[in-house]
């Protein structure tokens, strides 16, 4: 009688528990449902008495509204090919690097490492007025390049890929040495598909932060047909500064991307910041 | 080491070499001579143009003694960084204890608030201002229906940085959620369940269990987001350009106004070996300070 009871008392407090996070998850969502909704309303809807999330018809037409006034396909192209590319960068770079911080002993290994990790704590903004000086110089401003490679040499890469590698223990090269296999075959039939959690989450963390990054390519951006999409948005927010329904149409337009790419790697980016401690933001 | 023969070692060196090589390279150009090269700047009167001047400390003694707005700057950037840390943390430690203590639907829940984390911040930014805006937009709405008077929150200088809070804490807190519920994860249950059994009720067990358990991770998380809001700029950059009256204008915006649009280069590098400086002894001091409330074992 009691057990029961109390099991009632259990299940009630658990429904409870549930309402209430729902609740709060739907509160939370709002920002983007209100997003979505407005970039679907004719001008005169979107501050309509009372709030609703979408007008009497849905304005299709937003849309194409807003892709004729920026190149979005472009915005996309230009934070895909720098996204990927600098990932491929960092990450191959990261690794060989790790590599031979974790298993070749070489002459003035701690030191050069020493100098990698005081890096670490070092803001990327105390970097930001001689890159641009150096960009300038080069003549690499509205290139890829200057998107690209100033981005992809991370102290923090490299650390977090070899303290991966130190704990994958020595038998299996061990094994694989005695067959006669050399340094390169060791990184890349051993080390790299072991390491590979470490290196997919290396490449999910820097994909997304390359993605939002705003100041570098702020800096490094003029033109409009090399802007990311963060740049584009903001250069549309300058051109259609009131027009509501249009700029949420483009925020949707930026938005959905990342939501698409969201759904499919966030489990492993979520694993990736517990497991690594890339996190804290 | 000294068993292994000069050929030996020879041939490692060249190894280590050629796998280091191309990050070395690129980490040398683009991280750590440009670091020297800021700290070299940081002494030099340079408009971009013409020759550099080497001034010493001016730009220095200029930022910490002459420069009322900079103070100003400083001010808002620690209002920034203490109430957005606090409210973060107090915010992903609740809620990771709240959706860990029922099992079911944890990493669903996990998900949604971790949506945020990848959409660029000027979307986030844009989708607020519309929010925010006074008397028509929702907030707004939502706050008369409430029997509230409606606020202008980008545009009053009380009220600016404490939408910027909210709006940074809305994107944010997802990172710390995620690390608090794999750190929470990890107590083991018999612990939990035998305080509950001694008659603890679940605000004892949190105090006395599992906050001092978790608390490695409290620290760790703490410091990487008190190094990262240091830096807060795509925000009061797109929201409020600083303003209303330098309300929100924070290290890094200062930075990118004086570099960016004065084109006082040496100036500006100066503003980051403070914040450089700033973000130093905090990290340290939070270090220091650890051994008083971190347990790291039971």
């Amino acid at each position: 009688m009691v057990r029961t009871m109390h099991m009632k008392k259990k299940t009630i407090y658990t429904i409870i528990s549930y309402s209430l996070l729902t609740i709060i998850a739907l509160i939370f969502l709002v920002p983007i449902v209100w997003m979505a909704g407005t970039s679907l309303k004719l001008p005169q809807e979107v501050f309509s008495v009372p709030p609703s999330v979408v007008g009497d018809t849905l304005q299709w037409g937003n849309y194409t509204r807003a892709w004729a006034a920026m190149p979005f396909n472009r915005f996309l192209f230009n934070s895909m090919f720098v996204g990927i590319a600098s990932t491929f960068v960092t990450v191959l770079g990261s690794a060989m690097a790790a590599y031979a911080f974790a298993r070749i002993p070489f002459r003035g290994r701690e030191a050069l490492f020493l100098l990698y990790i005081a890096t670490l704590m070092i803001p990327v903004q105390v970097t930001v007025v001689p890159l641009f000086i150096i960009m300038r110089d080069f003549g690499w401003i509205d290139t890829y390049q200057a998107m690209i490679l100033p981005v992809s040499f991370t102290a923090f890469g490299t650390f977090l890929i070899r303290q991966f590698f130190l704990t994958i223990p020595f038998d299996f090269e061990d094994s694989a040495r005695i067959d006669g296999a050399g340094r390169l075959t060791l990184f890349l039939r051993i080390m790299m598909p072991l390491g590979k959690s470490a290196l997919v989450t290396l490449s999910i963390f820097h994909f997304v932060t390359q993605w939002k990054n705003f100041l570098w390519p702020l800096i490094v951006v003029n033109r409009t047909s090399m802007m990311t999409i963060p740049l584009g948005l903001d250069r549309f927010q300058g051109q259609f500064g009131t027009q509501w329904h249009l700029l949420m149409a483009a925020t949707t337009l930026g938005v959905l991307p990342g939501l698409i790419l969201f759904l499919f790697l966030q489990k492993q980016l979520a694993d990736g910041i517990a497991m690594s401690g890339l996190g804290g933001r | 080491m000294s068993s292994l023969s000069a050929i030996q070692r020879r041939r490692n060196n060249a190894a280590a070499l050629a796998f280091i090589a191309p990050n070395l390279l690129g980490f040398m150009a683009f991280v750590a001579a440009p670091t020297i090269a800021s700290l070299v700047i940081s002494f030099f009167d340079y408009a971009l143009v013409g020759t550099p001047r080497f001034i010493g400390f001016a730009n220095y003694s200029r930022l910490l003694f002459e420069d009322p707005l900079f103070m100003k700057v400083l001010g808002n950037t620690l209002y920034y960084v203490a109430s957005y840390v606090v409210i973060n943390v107090v915010i992903a430690i609740g809620l990771a204890v709240w959706l860990t203590a029922r099992t079911g639907f944890a990493s669903f829940f996990r998900a949604v608030f971790f949506v945020p984390v990848i959409i660029p911040t000027v979307a986030v930014a844009l989708i607020f201002r519309l929010l925010y805006l006074p008397e028509i937009g929702l907030i707004n709405v939502a706050l008369s229906s409430l029997g509230l008077s409606s606020i202008r929150w980008l545009s009053d200088p009380t009220f600016a940085m404490p939408a910027i809070i909210i709006m940074s804490v809305w994107m944010g807190f997802g990172y710390n959620l995620v690390i608090f519920i794999a750190g929470l994860k990890g107590i083991p249950d018999s612990l939990t369940e035998a305080a509950t059994i001694d008659g603890a009720g679940a605000w004892k067990t949190f105090w006395r269990i599992k906050l001092p358990l978790l608390s490695p991770y409290v620290f760790f998380a703490t410091v990487m987001t008190v190094i990262f809001s240091f830096q807060v700029f795509d925000q009061t950059y797109i929201m409020t350009g600083g303003g209303p009256i330098n309300s929100t204008n924070t290290l890094v915006l200062y930075m990118y106004q004086q570099g960016f649009e004065f084109f006082r280069m040496g100036y500006a590098s100066a503003i980051a070996w403070v914040l450089f400086a700033l973000v130093f002894v905090t990290t340290l001091i939070q270090s220091r300070m650890q051994g008083r409330w971190v347990t790291y074992d039971i």
